[in-house]
């Protein structure tokens, strides 16, 4: 049998870059065509690599190690196990789908679908990467072109957007690369290879003095593009002003990168320091999701909506960290994913109406769900899906997170609970403002449903995989189980 | 014994009906509606099959399967079913009644262009519902709890555009939600009692079954309540009262199947399916019976002040509801399921007839704009009588024999409760006389658009008849006997029966000597005097309710917008930014770009260095 080459989702997103820098940037049906090809390939090829995980096996597979800077033990290493298979998945989804609602940027065409292409390379680097090097520098490439997106295709704040996203990520990513060179330092080895860290690790932890300042550099820098309370102001403004694509992908897949970095790096590799740290983390999960759950209520920007709701919920992904259990951990990678396919739903299905409406505005949208009823139906479905109805993955993430949580942080656990209360009546608002009711008469009158294959494709794309690991969680829970055993054995 | 594989098709028949429609027949009228038809009727007759193979086995059954769902360490999560005759019972009120309703629907939607939107939402509440029925595990029940708040929630709102409807939708979801709060940390809560025995801990029902036993009775108790908390939102208990009546935005088959004879009913059936987590807790119990008893006593107080035909059947609904939930508060779940099994029949009955009337009169809901129904609809007429007997107690009619045995019991147990209920009960006739009169009695009025008013077609009236029919027979058929085969046969207790029945008789009296010469507008309004207002303010829950979540709810939720604005962004971001450009600003004067100035500061410099050279020599 042949198995996946993970460079391969690497290259050949490089190659349809390529072929886009130098198609002339007046013939954009043609670039557009390279562009949704060019992210149709990395997501079959992530696809094929999900499928091919030998779950029972476990372990890092289909690993391709080129050494590169020797002397300070850097490799050109690539490796899935059962979480970063999904997080490709996840990845491939969402970035075929943010191509795909592209097509409604007109203006530098050329340039938007290169910035877009680097980004999602990039991010792909990052879950592809087993070495800490080549990880934080994919994470880079993958943030640098953000700024430019929405400070050029964005809406009216663009500029205060781009500016206090860009600095809040570089400044959490400074603060987490300290803690990862302190890692690097400690451990001994001369190594940013995780396979090799992780080897020398179990034998040898590093002092719990020393993990004890190291740990929450790791989990507050990354916590930062998690949205970890108080430092998520960024992610409201900045989904909110950025192009749709890039709010599908911020909120959808790249934040997504700190919770996988704070798995990788931090609870696995210094579980004692997870002892005295997550607690305080719970805390905060809780925060995250009574306080910006509560803010989304006062919201009447749709999108605002959706940005706040998307801080609350990484609560739940914050709180599964804290349990020390395998449940937790199970519950944790299965809600990236799961709110990854619901926030880039949600985010397209927002933009598919807002370009038409030119109104974010819920005062000034309404009863939408007459003239374009498949839009509003798969708003309506992302919004009880992010409501935590069962039928929908983040219900099986929720319940696991919570069935993690109980012993452990009873009091905190029922708060968890009551924040999904809080989401249904903010999505609730949102659908009975948006869509319900007679038409608003302010509305623009050339409204139109999605009708074509292609701008259905998206929509039904995330919407079929949101219910099917709804319904049938063992899918994609035995992948994510047979990587997140060790882990768990560790923290316990 | 029963074939697993009879369960299965009852149970997903629906859901393949639904998904059907969803995909293939959106467009059309007619094969969509004949899709959800079969889809219910399926599992109807399955669920006859299954029936009949427990009542030939002679003994007290029970039956489960089930398959893995998510299995993670020590959790495991399953999705099953467990057929007993308690959940027999209610399959057959649900797909029995189902069926009936949703032929009806055909009828009664017919001009509607949403129609395979409707009968899609309906097949996803049947099967909804039914899991809720055979889910042989706590999360799985859930689920299916959820799902049906959520096709609840759709049906509602179907007509959408109507700002009224969608209000009422999001409103049920909500309270809902909210009740779901308390059911979800009461199943955590079960579920991590359930280990202590050493037993591993578990959601099944019948696990559980063995397990409360060696459970902390103090925590138990707080489960038990926090399960009930579930009760209160799905069954309209007080305080959570307030959705039922606005339900009634949605389309009246709606109307009759979920929020009379299934949905509401769920919280019932809870209680009683998992009646050995309450029995041993006296505490939990009385709570529960007086929850019951309290909704009884104050559903009917306001339905004798309410205009809207279907808003009195709510009203009328939530005060049977208590009946129930207060029936196994006093542990009877014989007696509370029997009613329930009873009252599906009989309001499910009341509410098709509604709708007939309403289908008949262009949408007119209101009683003082019908009169003289009975002429022009016969066979409305005469069922929605034989309803209204039924739900008034009156012998031999199916509500006396159910209602009976509630009224015994809380004869027995508790005297406080027992005159609430009989209280209740006098109401209840009154109230349903009032309607009967007001609507259905008189000259119908001339010359007003009304010669129009015709009988409704056959799709409607056949399943009238049926559901009329059960409604009559319902005390003979041996429904307790199937419950429970080997209680006791419950004797009539005849100062009950004799109170009930004169306090029934004595409310439609009354009620026919005030509207029974069809008075022109209700002559109670100035007789109730400052009584009036309170009624038709609904003791001003909703009042209460809307100031908690747009003035207080929401003045929180800006206070902490204020303060993430003013504290998180304005001094703290902003703050660090500014800081970070004024320290720049300082040390700016360096570079202000004059050579002489650099010259100075290069003059000095030297200086500075040539005295601390001098100084070390």
């Amino acid at each position: 049998m042949i198995t996946p080459n993970l460079s391969l989702i690497l290259l050949a997103p490089l190659a349809g870059l390529g072929l886009v820098l130098m198609t002339p940037s007046d013939k954009t049906s043609l670039i557009r065509k390279i562009a949704n090809l060019t992210l149709l390939v990395p997501f079959l090829l992530s696809a094929w690599v999900f499928v091919s995980y030998d779950a029972a096996l476990g372990g890092y597979q289909f690993i391709q190690k080129i050494p590169w800077v020797v002397p300070f033990g850097i490799s050109y290493h690539l490796g899935v196990d059962g979480i970063n298979s999904l997080m490709l998945l996840l990845l491939g989804l969402a970035s075929f789908a943010a191509v795909m609602v592209s097509a409604s940027i007109k203006e530098r065409v050329k340039e938007y679908y290169i910035l877009l292409l680097i980004t999602v390379i990039g991010t792909y680097g990052a879950f592809l990467s087993l070495d800490i090097f080549f990880f934080y520098f994919f994470h880079e490439i993958a943030a640098i072109p953000v700024f430019l997106m929405i400070a050029i295709w964005g809406s009216e704040r663009r500029e205060y957007a781009a500016m206090k996203l860009t600095l809040y990520l570089v400044a959490g990513a400074a603060v987490a690369l300290i803690g990862l060179i302190a890692l690097y330092l400690h451990t001994g080895v001369g190594s940013f290879d995780l396979v090799v860290i992780q080897q020398r690790l179990a034998l040898h932890p590093i002092p719990f003095a020393v993990q004890n300042w190291i740990f929450p550099l790791i989990v507050v820098g990354f916590g930062v593009t998690l949205t970890l309370w108080p430092f998520h102001t960024w992610a409201p403004v900045g989904y909110t002003e950025a192009p749709t694509a890039i709010s599908m992908l911020h909120a959808g897949v790249l934040k997504k990168m700190g919770a996988y970095a704070i798995i990788r790096f931090a609870i696995q590799l210094m579980p004692e320091a997870a002892h005295a740290w997550m607690p305080i983390i719970a805390t905060l999960a809780i925060v995250n999701i009574l306080f910006c759950g509560l803010v989304a209520l006062t919201q009447r920007d749709i999108k605002y909506v959706l940005a706040y709701s998307s801080c609350s919920h990484m609560g739940y992904i914050l709180l599964g960290l804290a349990c020390f259990n395998g449940i937790g951990i199970n519950g944790v990678v299965f809600l990236m994913f799961a709110h990854g396919i619901m926030a880039a739903l949600a985010f397209a299905v927002t933009g598919f109406v807002t370009d038409q409406t030119k109104t974010r505005n819920l005062d000034e949208l309404g009863g939408l769900a007459k003239i374009m009823p498949f839009v509003a139906t798969c708003f309506i479905m992302a919004a009880f899906a992010s409501a935590g109805v069962p039928g929908f993955g983040n219900f099986v993430a929720e319940i696991l997170v919570l069935l993690a949580s109980w012993d452990q942080y009873r009091g905190l656990s029922v708060l968890a609970v009551l924040g999904i209360v809080i989401t249904a009546i903010y999505m609730l608002k949102a659908i009975r403002l948006g869509f319900h009711g007679p038409l608003n008469p302010k509305l623009a009158s050339k409204i139109t449903d999605a009708h074509s294959f292609e701008t259905k494709l998206p929509f039904v794309l995330l919407l079929t995989v949101l219910i099917v690991i709804g319904c049938w969680p063992a899918g994609i829970l035995n992948h994510i189980g047979s990587s997140t055993k060790p882990i768990a054995e560790r923290i316990r | 014994m029963v074939d697993p594989l009879l369960v299965w098709i009852a149970y997903f028949a629906p859901l393949v009906a639904c998904l059907l429609i969803t995909f293939l027949f959106l467009h059309s009228k007619s094969l969509s509606s004949l899709t959800a038809i079969l889809g219910i009727v399926t599992s109807f007759v399955c669920t006859l099959l299954i029936a009949s193979q427990i009542f030939s086995s002679h003994q007290t059954y029970s039956f489960q399967q089930s398959i893995t769902w998510i299995h993670i360490d020590a959790l495991t999560i399953n999705f099953g079913f467990l057929v007993n005759p308690l959940a027999i019972i209610m399959m057959l009120v649900v797909t029995g009644g189902g069926s009936a309703i949703f032929l009806y629907s055909k009828g009664y939607m017919a001009e509607d262009p949403s129609m395979p939107r409707f009968f899609a939402f309906l097949s996803l509440f049947a099967f909804s519902m039914i899991g809720i029925v055979l889910s042989n595990n706590l999360i799985q029940l859930f689920i299916f709890w959820e799902l049906v708040g959520l096709s609840s929630h759709l049906l509602i709102g179907f007509w959408y555009e109507k700002p009224s409807a969608s209000a009422a939708a999001v409103k049920a979801f909500m309270v809902n939600r909210l009740a779901d709060f308390g059911f979800l940390c009461g199943i955590l809560l079960l579920w991590s009692l359930s280990g202590v025995s050493g037993a591993a801990r578990s959601f099944q029902i019948t696990d559980l079954a063995t397990a409360v036993s060696h459970m902390d009775p103090h925590l138990l108790t707080i489960a038990a309540l926090l399960l009930f908390c579930g009760v209160v939102g799905k069954s309209a208990q007080v305080p959570l009262h307030v959705w039922l009546a606005d339900a009634m935005e949605g389309p009246t088959p709606v109307s009759a199947l979920i929020h009379a004879a299934t949905m509401v009913a769920a919280g019932v059936y809870l209680l009683a399916r998992t009646f050995f987590i309450f029995e041993p807790l006296t505490e939990a119990l009385s709570v529960i019976a007086y929850v019951g008893g309290i909704t009884a006593l104050m559903a009917a107080t306001l339905a004798v002040v309410e205009n809207d035909i279907k808003r009195i059947l709510a009203y009328s609904t939530l005060s049977q509801l208590g009946l129930m939930v207060m029936a196994l508060g006093l542990g009877g779940p014989m007696p509370g399921m029997y009613h329930l099994t009873t009252h599906a029949f009989f309001k499910a009955l009341l509410f098709l007839g509604a709708g007939s009337v309403i289908y008949g009169l262009h949408h007119e809901q209101n009683i003082w704009k019908m009169k003289g129904v009975w002429k022009s609809m016969p066979i409305t007429g005469w069922t929605f009588l034989f309803g209204t007997l039924a739900l008034c107690g009156i012998f031999p009619f199916s509500g006396f024999w159910s209602k009976d045995e509630i009224l015994a019991l809380a004869f027995e147990h508790n005297t406080v409760l027992y005159w609430i209920a009989t209280i209740a009960s006098a109401l209840t006739s009154f109230y349903m006389g009032r309607l009967f009169f007001t609507a259905f009695w008189g000259k119908p009025e001339t010359g007003h658009g009304h010669h129009a008013v015709h009988e409704s077609p056959t799709v409607m009236t056949l399943p009238l008849v049926f559901l009329a029919v059960l409604s009559v027979v319902g005390g003979f058929i041996g429904i307790p006997h199937f419950l429970y085969p080997h209680s006791e046969p419950v004797h009539l207790n005849m100062t009950v029966a004799l109170i009930s029945s004169a306090a029934g008789v004595l409310g439609l009296v009354i009620s026919y000597l005030i509207y029974g010469s069809r008075p022109a507008s209700d002559p109670l309004t100035a007789k109730l005097g400052g009584l009036y207002p309170v009624l038709k303010n609904k003791y001003y829950f909703d009042a209460i309710y809307g100031w908690y979540v747009d003035t207080l709810q929401q003045n929180f939720a800006n206070l902490l917008a204020w303060f993430e604005k003013v504290f998180i962004i304005r001094i703290g971001v902003h703050g660090l930014t500014d800081t970070a450009q004024e320290g720049g600003r300082v040390f700016r004067f360096l570079q202000n770009g004059l050579v002489q100035f650099y010259a100075i500061i290069f003059v000095l410099g030297t200086v500075f260095l040539f005295l601390l050279l001098v100084k070390n020599l």
